[in-house]
C-alpha cells in the first residue's frame, strides 16, 4: 500500500542543510594569524557547454591529477590534469553514483568515491576503468521509491552504510569510513573490506564516543583518525583501533578536514558557511584553518562569499601539497585552487 | 464572435470611464527551434543588447530516481538562445544542476543571463557564454515520496525564512547599481534584496492583502530611479516600493498582474499582463501599457489560442517598448508583438 501511495502522491521538496546546524564561530579565529594566499582564478575549466554541479568531493593523485565528484543532473566524476584541463569523465551512469559526497585517492592512486544516495563506497583503479571493490550496498529499486526517512535511525549494521560521508586509509591500507547522515559512527574495515571495529552507533549523541553527523575523516601516518563531527562542531581524534583520544572544539562548524602528505603533516579544517544563516555569519565564519596534528592552530585563510575567490560552503579540500589547497564548494558549484604563501 | 466581444467592451467603456484605449498590434512567431525540439510551457523570455532572444521553458520531464537512500529530482527544463532574427543558436545549461522547472529568464545591462527556477528554488547568474557566475539559493537535496508532513529533515527551502534561501521564486530584477531583487513570491511572499556580489541585505513582505503584503509576488521590475515594482498577483495590483522596500503606492490599472516589465530609455513604460488562468479562456488575458505612475496608455490582446490571442502570459520582454516578446505558458509559444 505504501508503494502504491508512493507512486501516485504528489511529491514535496525537502531541504536538509542549515537550519538544524546553527553556524558556530571558531574560537581559534580570534588569535589565529591570517595566512597569506593567492587564488588561481578559473584554474579548472569544464568542457564547453558542460557544467559542474554541487562540488562535494575533490582529491588529487600522486601525479597531480585532480578528481572532482559532484552532483549534476546525475552524479558525476571528472578527472583534470595538473594544468587544470579536463581529461575525462569516469563512471558515467555508474550504479554506485547517485548523490555524491566525497572522493579520495589512496596511496596507490586508487580512486574512491563515497555516494550518499546509493549508500556505497566504491574503489576504482587509478585509471578509473575498473571497479576493484564496493563497500556497503545499494537499496533495491524493486521496493519502489522511498520516502525520506523520518524518526529514529534504524539500528546500525556491520556492512550496511547509511548515507556515508567520507573514506580514508592508514599505511596498512585498512579502510575507515565516516557513516554518516543516518548512522553516527566511524567504521574500520580490513584492506579486503572485512568489518574490524566501529566507534559510535546509529544514535545521535554529543558525549565521548558519540557523534552528530560525522561528515568527513582523515588518517595520519601514525594511523590516528580525525573525524569532522559536524553537528557537534568538533574534530574528534581516535587511535587506529577507534579508541577515543580527544576532540578539538575551537574550529567552529566542523564540515571536513584534510591531512597533508610529507614528513611534517598538517591538519586543515573548514568552518563552512551555508545559505540560510543570518547575514552576520558571513563576517565571522567561512574560513579554513591550518593546524598541527595535535590541534595547535597555525593560521587561517579565506572567507565566505558567493563570488570567487570567496567560498559558498567549502565541502572538501585537497591538501596533498600543504601549500596548494584545492577547494570544492557545494552552493557555488565551483572548484578553486589556492596557493598558500605562509604567514603574513 | 471577436467583434461581438469588442462591441461589449466598447459598451462597457461608456460606463467605465477608466477603460483603456485599444492599442493596435500585430503578432508573429519568429523563433524557430531545431527539428523535433519544441517549447513546452513557455515560462520566460528575454532579449540581450544584441537582440538575441533567450527562452526558458518546461519542455521535459523532471525525473525522480528510484533506489536510493532518498529520492532525487533531475532535469526537466531547457534554456534556448536565438539570434535577432529568431534563428536558433544553441541550448544553454543542458547539464546544469539547477534546471528543473522553468519560471523566468532575464538579461541584465551587461548581457548576463539570469535564470529563475521554481522547483530548484534557485536564481542562477550566467555570463553571456552561459557559464555560471553566481548562484542564489540552493536546490533542495531530495524529494519526498509520498508527500508527508515533515518531522525532522528541515522545511522546504526558504519556507518562512527572511534570508538568502527561496521557496519557489518567481522573478529577478536589478537597479542601476546592480543590486539584485528576487521576487521570492510563490512559496514565500516577499522580495529579497542582495548586493551585486550576492550578499543578502534584507527582505520585505508577507502573505496578505495590506500594503507591503502579497498574495503572490509573481513579478518584479525596477525603474531608473531604483523604485521596485512588484506584480501582486491575486491582489490585482502592482505595488511600488523605494529601493529599501518602503511602500510608496499601489497601481491598480494593470489588471491582476502575472508578468510585468519596465522598458529602458528616457521615457519608461510599465507593461502588465492580466494573464488568464490556464483553465479559463473566457476573460482577461490583455496586456496593459502604463506610465510609471499607473496612468493607462492603452491595452492590447485577450485570452485565447488564436494567433492574436494570449494564453496565460508568464513573461514580457520590453527592451524595445514597441516590439515585445511574450512567453505564453498556456499556449506553449513565444510571440513577438509589434505595437503600432
Amino acid at each position: 500500500m505504501r508503494h502504491y501511495l508512493a507512486a501516485t502522491a504528489a511529491v514535496a521538496l525537502l531541504f536538509s542543510t542549515s537550519s538544524a546546524w546553527p553556524q558556530v564561530t571558531a574560537t581559534a579565529g580570534a588569535t589565529a594569524p591570517e595566512l597569506a594566499y593567492e587564488a588561481v582564478p578559473n584554474f579548472f575549466q569544464a568542457p564547453p557547454g558542460d557544467y559542474m554541479g554541487e562540488l562535494q568531493g575533490v582529491a588529487s593523485n600522486s601525479k597531480g591529477h585532480v578528481f572532482a565528484f559532484f552532483r549534476g543532473p546525475q552524479t558525476r566524476l571528472w578527472e583534470f590534469g595538473p594544468d587544470g584541463k579536463f581529461i575525462k569523465e569516469i563512471g558515467k551512469g555508474f550504479y554506485g553514483f547517485q548523490f555524491a559526497h566525497s572522493v579520495r585517492v589512496d596511496r596507490h592512486d586508487n580512486i574512491w568515491t563515497v555516494d550518499e544516495g546509493t549508500n556505497v563506497v566504491t574503489k576504482f583503479d587509478p585509471t578509473g576503468t575498473k571497479v576493484l571493490m564496493v563497500v556497503g550496498h545499494r537499496p533495491s529499486q524493486a521496493e519502489g521509491p522511498f520516502a525520506t526517512p523520518k524518526g529514529p535511525n534504524p539500528p546500525d549494521k556491520k556492512y550496511t552504510l547509511c548515507r556515508p560521508t567520507d573514506v580514508a586509509w592508514d599505511q596498512q591500507d585498512n579502510i575507515f569510513i565516516s557513516d554518516g547522515y543516518c548512522n553516527n559512527r566511524v567504521v574500520k574495515y580490513s584492506p579486503e573490506g572485512k568489518f574490524l571495529a566501529q566507534n559510535g552507533t546509529e544514535k545521535v549523541g554529543k558525549g565521548d564516543n558519540e557523534y552528530n553527523l560525522p561528515h568527513g575523516l582523515q588518517v595520519d601516518h601514525q594511523g590516528n583518525v580525525y573525524v569532522a563531527d559536524r553537528g557537534n562542531a568538533r574534530y574528534v581524534v581516535l587511535d587506529n583501533n577507534l579508541k577515543w583520544k580527544t576532540a578539538y572544539t575551537q574550529y567552529g562548524s566542523a564540515w571536513s578536514d584534510c591531512i597533508s602528505e610529507g614528513p611534517h603533516q598538517y591538519l586543515f579544517m573548514t568552518n563552512s558557511n551555508p545559505n540560510g544563516n543570518g547575514p552576520g555569519t558571513w563576517a565571522r565564519t567561512g574560513q579554513i584553518y591550518k593546524a598541527e596534528l595535535d590541534g595547535t592552530v597555525i593560521g587561517k585563510f579565506g572567507h565566505a562569499g558567493k563570488m570567487a575567490p570567496g567560498w559558498q560552503v567549502v565541502h572538501m579540500m585537497d591538501c596533498r601539497n600543504p601549500n596548494q589547497i584545492i577547494v570544492g564548494e557545494i552552493e557555488s558549484w565551483r572548484m578553486q585552487k589556492f596557493v598558500l604563501k605562509g604567514s603574513k | 464572435m471577436r467583434h461581438f466581444a469588442t462591441l461589449l467592451l466598447a459598451a462597457a467603456a461608456i460606463v467605465l470611464p477608466a477603460a483603456a484605449q485599444e492599442i493596435s498590434y500585430s503578432n508573429s512567431q519568429p523563433l524557430t527551434l531545431p527539428r523535433d525540439t519544441f517549447f513546452g510551457m513557455a515560462a520566460g523570455v528575454a532579449t540581450d543588447s544584441k537582440g538575441h532572444v533567450f527562452v526558458y521553458t518546461r519542455n521535459g520531464d523532471p525525473t525522480i530516481t528510484l533506489g536510493g537512500s532518498r529520492a532525487f529530482a533531475h532535469g526537466g527544463s531547457s534554456l534556448y538562445e536565438f539570434d535577432a532574427n529568431g534563428k536558433y543558436i544553441r541550448q544553454i545549461g543542458k547539464l546544469a544542476y539547477g534546471f528543473l522547472a522553468a519560471q523566468q529568464v532575464r538579461v541584465d545591462n551587461s548581457d548576463h543571463i539570469w535564470v529563475v527556477d521554481r522547483y530548484s528554488s534557485m536564481v542562477m547568474k550566467l555570463d553571456p557564454q552561459g557559464r555560471v557566475v553566481m548562484l542564489l539559493g540552493r536546490k533542495p537535496e531530495s524529494v519526498d515520496v509520498p508527500s508527508a508532513p515533515d518531522t525532522g529533515r528541515g522545511t522546504p527551502p526558504g519556507s518562512g525564512q527572511q534570508s538568502d534561501l527561496f521557496q519557489s521564486p518567481a522573478d529577478v530584477a536589478w537597479d542601476s547599481r546592480g543590486n539584485i531583487f528576487v521576487a521570492d513570491g510563490i512559496g514565500n511572499a516577499r522580495i529579497a534584496k542582495f548586493t551585486p556580489d550576492g550578499v543578502f541585505v534584507k527582505s520585505w513582505g508577507s502573505r496578505g492583502m495590506s500594503d507591503s503584503q502579497f498574495q503572490t509576488a509573481h513579478g518584479v521590475a525596477v525603474d531608473a530611479g531604483g523604485n521596485v515594482y512588484v506584480a501582486d498577483r491575486g491582489n490585482k495590483r502592482i505595488q511600488v516600493f523605494d529601493n529599501d522596500g518602503n511602500f510608496k503606492s499601489s497601481i491598480t490599472t494593470g489588471g491582476d498582474p502575472e508578468a510585468i516589465c519596465i522598458s529602458p530609455g528616457a521615457h519608461q513604460y510599465l507593461y502588465s499582463s492580466n494573464s488568464n488562468p490556464q483553465d479559463d479562456l473566457d476573460k482577461g488575458g490583455e496586456i496593459y501599457k502604463l506610465e510609471l505612475s499607473g496612468t493607462v496608455v492603452g491595452k492590447f490582446g485577450q485570452a485565447g489560442k488564436g494567433p492574436k490571442d494570449f494564453g496565460s502570459v508568464n513573461a514580457i520582454d520590453c527592451r524595445n517598448p514597441n516590439a515585445l516578446y511574450v512567453a505564453e505558458a498556456g499556449n506553449w509559444r513565444v510571440t513577438k508583438v509589434d505595437l503600432h
